[in-house]
């Protein structure tokens, strides 16, 4: 039961690890112009609810499963995901918006992000790798 | 520079204006360097000197930025026809007066200090016929000047001029009598239109449906097609929407003159804003061009129908105003996809109630067209905003213009751009698409110091514009800017450009207001000039004096931030429409520095004492330079007459015991009493006092390219409210006078 909780969330990582990636080369595809703004925001605005979700689902399965101290290492990055969502106003084109990414620095700042991300979903990949391990080996 | 710092103590000096205008500080450049500087009306920079490093413009306090009029229209541009337009290697910049010539034939690019060649063509100088000096040559003569571009800098062959007319003729629209001057309008300029034999021009009308006109050569009338399927819009016929303007003249005249009549019964009230607009787009996707729309209420129908946000209780409302930001992305997505095909949408909205201008205005933002707004606008109620709407539209379809426009402004190494305002939409990190460019626009920039600029004595800055001309020559327009570096904070402060930090700030507060609230972009105006001015007490002056010290050049900043907290745009706690608050932000963002400052600060003038006294001689006329007076109720005086110059609008206030020579000689009434309330004319009377009044409201309203109206005020009129709202140095009941202003800033600075 255990193992197969920490293989799910690690799959899940996986995921979150790749999209991630894909968000870093999309942003410095922007950045030496080899796409357009609008072009790179449709592809992220894609991604985003995805994102959302794999994450959310991370968090819930180690809620579900009562590892509370990675719960709560994951509850930021998923209230964050969903606090971005909701923060878009009416007249933008989602998280990504082509008129202001050039615009007021935000394309470093999506960058910073993404980076982040990249660097926790990392770290949660060889936790639940350990744990798996572990919980394969007591079963 | 000692002049600009001298102190000033703001408590205690009251007159602070100058006589006239006031004019921009000069960069303290060598003399050879300064006379060939660009202009400041073309372009402008903050601070005129550029700080060192990134952390001593922090102390300073005060933003970085350049405001550009780049497209203004000039009386003398040299332009330069030649096979090679010399350009940095690396950093692509034009060859400019502030590159550094290393010996005859290498020179140093001022922007990234990279060694170039100097091609053998640029040795030669056709102007002097001579050899071997090519710093003679016009492109390194001119901090502004025009090249033809050959074909390398063309995507593809230069478009057309192309204009497509989008009226709305709902019942509302043509009530309110405007597709009368509409129409007149086009017939009187048909033959102004800038273009050449290529130019096409099309029409679309729509209400509940949308209607396109067959203009083909060889019909005997105008056809009308009617598409009601508004949902999945598509054109009716391949070609002959969109004709050439010379070839089918009879055919456009025809229409224009019979379209008023055509729908002067129509009782449709609904109105299909959006899909008329995806319709503009399809027609004039294939050759860009430029869509001219006009409407007079919240479309209703179809894709990006509005619904009325404005609650007339907030109007008044002393926290926040909601609303600021639009309320669809559609008409952002359609601006965005407009300026993908080099078609530009310029919105006119004529309307009564309210119209969300928040959302439509995106149409036009960032396809770089342009917002006119006509409140209240009816042929028979309000004939002065008739006048109005004429004069500013046959400017709007004889200036001059540019098609398939973009824009790159480059800045030495060690400065870098990060955020711009104006109506474009910024395609990669410094380019900015312009589908159409026009005379009027003005943009900005904020700029940061990314290395510390050592062992420089001065950066440039280049704007330059690669442009269609309305006749199908690609063109590339180039300023070049160049200013000192200094490192002492008191040397930053003699160099501050107050007006330009004045815009600066409106547009940055404008961008604040919808992104964050009202109230936050409020406190940060107030806050900046808190924080310049502490730290200027703080590190530049020597001998701390009691009161409010600030330096010569930066006396008027205080004044200025209190007159943009009771901007139209930023006040609360007066009853301002939503519509009416949102085009005075898009005004603050869109329009050049003069006419922003003309908004934020009316000029006021006595003119019932007019003398010729330090007159201007311009042309063989005489034009009397009155001295302009504080904003306050206390400088009108009960027996003369002032004159308020607000940019889009002039007030003549006529004090109750009026000198009667001004009556009878001016104005040709015999006392007060027969001052009628709607007065917007000055008779041509054969008076001296007559001509130089005359003379002067002309020269002030030649000065700019929209038609101010002028409106004559006396005791009950019903501008009255509006003509003293502009008294900026007074209390009102949700606003501090100038002097508590002071007061409080002061108390802010000496904590």
């Amino acid at each position: 039961m255990e193992a197969a909780v920490f293989i799910l969330s690690l799959v899940d990582c996986c995921a979150l690890i790749f999209l991630a990636v894909y968000f870093i080369i999309t942003l410095s595809d922007l950045e030496c112009d080899y796409i357009n703004a609008r072009a790179c925001c449709s592809k992220l605005n894609r991604w985003v609810v995805p994102e959302l979700v794999g994450q959310a689902l991370a968090t819930v399965l180690m809620l579900v499963s009562l590892h509370w101290f990675v719960f709560l290492l994951n509850l930021p990055v998923a209230t964050w995901n969903m606090y971005r969502v909701w923060k878009v106003p009416m007249g933008n084109m989602g998280v990504f918006d082509p008129t202001e990414i050039h615009n007021r620095g935000q394309l470093k700042s999506h960058m910073k992000e993404s980076m982040i991300k990249l660097g926790f979903h990392l770290l949660c990949f060889f936790i639940y790798l350990y744990s798996m391990i572990l919980a394969l080996i007591n079963d | 520079p000692l002049l600009a710092l001298r102190v000033v103590n703001l408590l205690q000096e009251r007159n602070l204006l100058p006589l006239g205008p006031v004019t921009p500080p000069t960069p303290c450049l060598p003399q050879d360097l300064q006379k060939i500087n660009c202009h400041p009306e073309v372009f402008r920079s903050t601070l005129t000197s550029i700080p060192q490093t990134q952390s001593l413009l922090n102390k300073a306090k005060l933003p970085l930025g350049l405001l550009l009029h780049p497209f203004k229209d000039l009386s003398q541009l040299p332009v330069v026809t030649s096979s090679t337009i010399v350009r940095c290697r690396s950093c692509r910049t034009y060859i400019n007066p502030f590159v550094t010539f290393l010996d005859q034939r290498r020179w140093k690019c001022n922007l990234c200090y990279r060694v170039n060649d100097v091609p053998e063509e640029f040795m030669y100088n056709p102007v002097s016929r001579s050899y071997g000096e090519p710093h003679k040559r016009p492109e390194v003569q001119n901090a502004t000047l025009e090249f033809i571009a050959p074909s390398e800098y063309m995507l593809r062959p230069p478009q057309p001029a192309v204009y497509l007319i989008v009226l709305d003729v709902s019942h509302n629209a043509v009530e309110t009598g405007y597709l009368d001057v509409v129409c007149q309008s086009l017939l009187e300029n048909i033959n102004a239109l800038p273009g050449d034999s290529r130019t096409k021009i099309g029409f679309i009308t729509f209400d509940s449906t949308i209607h396109f006109y067959n203009l083909q050569e060889g019909l005997s009338q105008p056809q009308m097609l009617i598409v009601s399927d508004i949902e999945d819009i598509f054109l009716p016929t391949p070609d002959s929407l969109l004709v050439n303007l010379n070839e089918c003249k009879e055919l456009v005249q025809d229409l224009l003159r019979s379209l008023p009549q055509m729908f002067g019964k129509t009782m449709e009230t609904q109105c299909a804003l959006g899909p008329a607009l995806q319709a503009a787009f399809k027609l004039l996707s294939a050759t860009g061009g430029r869509v001219s729309v006009f409407q007079t209420q919240l479309p209703s129908l179809g894709v990006g129908a509005l619904k009325s946000r404005e609650d007339p209780n907030q109007r008044a409302s002393a926290k926040d105003i909601q609303h600021l930001s639009p309320a669809t992305d559609f008409y952002k997505k359609l601006a965005l996809d407009c300026s993908g095909q080099q078609v530009a949408v310029d919105l006119f909205l004529l309307s009564s109630q309210y119209c969300d201008l928040a959302s439509l205005g995106c149409i036009s933002r960032y396809s770089a067209g342009s917002v006119y707004y006509y409140p209240s606008y009816h042929q028979q109620h309000n004939p002065a905003g008739v006048e109005c709407f004429q004069k500013d539209l046959k400017r709007y379809l004889t200036r001059k213009i540019g098609f398939e426009a973009v824009m790159r402004i480059r800045c030495s190494k060690g400065l870098s751009i990060h955020t711009f305002h104006g109506n474009f939409f910024v395609r990669s990190t410094d380019l900015l698409s312009l589908p159409n460019v026009n005379p009027d626009a003005g943009f900005a920039v904020q700029m940061s110091i990314e290395e510390n600029l050592v062992d420089m004595q001065s950066v440039s800055f280049q704007a330059a514009l690669l442009y269609t001309s309305s006749k199908g020559e690609r063109r590339i327009r180039v300023h070049t800017m160049c200013l000192p570096v200094v490192n002492s904070l008191s040397d930053i402060f003699a160099g501050a450009d107050v007006q330009a930090i004045t815009c600066l700030l409106a547009s940055m507060a404008v961008d604040r207001s919808v992104t964050a609230s009202l109230s936050d972009a409020r406190d940060a105006m107030t806050n900046a000039s808190i924080d310049s001015l502490t730290s200027f007490r703080t590190s530049v002056l020597t001998i701390q004096q009691p009161g409010l010290l600030a330096p010569a050049c930066l006396r008027l900043f205080p004044l200025y931030i209190l007159a943009l907290l009771k901007q139209k745009a930023f006040r609360t706690g007066t009853s301002t429409r939503l519509d009416d608050r949102v085009f005075a932000m898009c005004q603050l963002k869109y329009q050049p520095l003069a006419y922003v400052m003309l908004m934020i600060h009316p000029a006021l003038y006595r003119v019932d004492d007019l003398t010729d006294e330090g007159a201007l001689n311009v042309s063989e006329r005489t034009i009397p330079q009155p001295r302009v007076q504080q904003l306050s109720v206390e400088k009108l005086s009960r027996d003369g007459a002032f004159l308020m110059d607000a940019g889009s609008v002039i007030y003549l206030w006529i004090g109750r015991n009026c000198n009667p020579n001004f009556l009878t000689q001016v104005l040709g009434l015999p006392n007060y009493a027969a001052v009628p309330l709607n007065m917007n004319m000055l008779p041509e009377l054969d008076t001296a006092e007559s001509q130089r009044t005359r003379v002067f409201v002309g020269w002030l309203r030649e000065q700019r390219p929209f038609f101010p109206i002028l409106h004559v005020i006396r005791d009950e009129s019903p501008l009255k409210a509006s003509f003293l709202q502009n008294m900026i140095e007074d209390r009102t009941e949700s606003a501090l006078s100038y002097y508590e202003f002071l007061l409080h800033i002061q108390q802010q600075v000496s904590k």
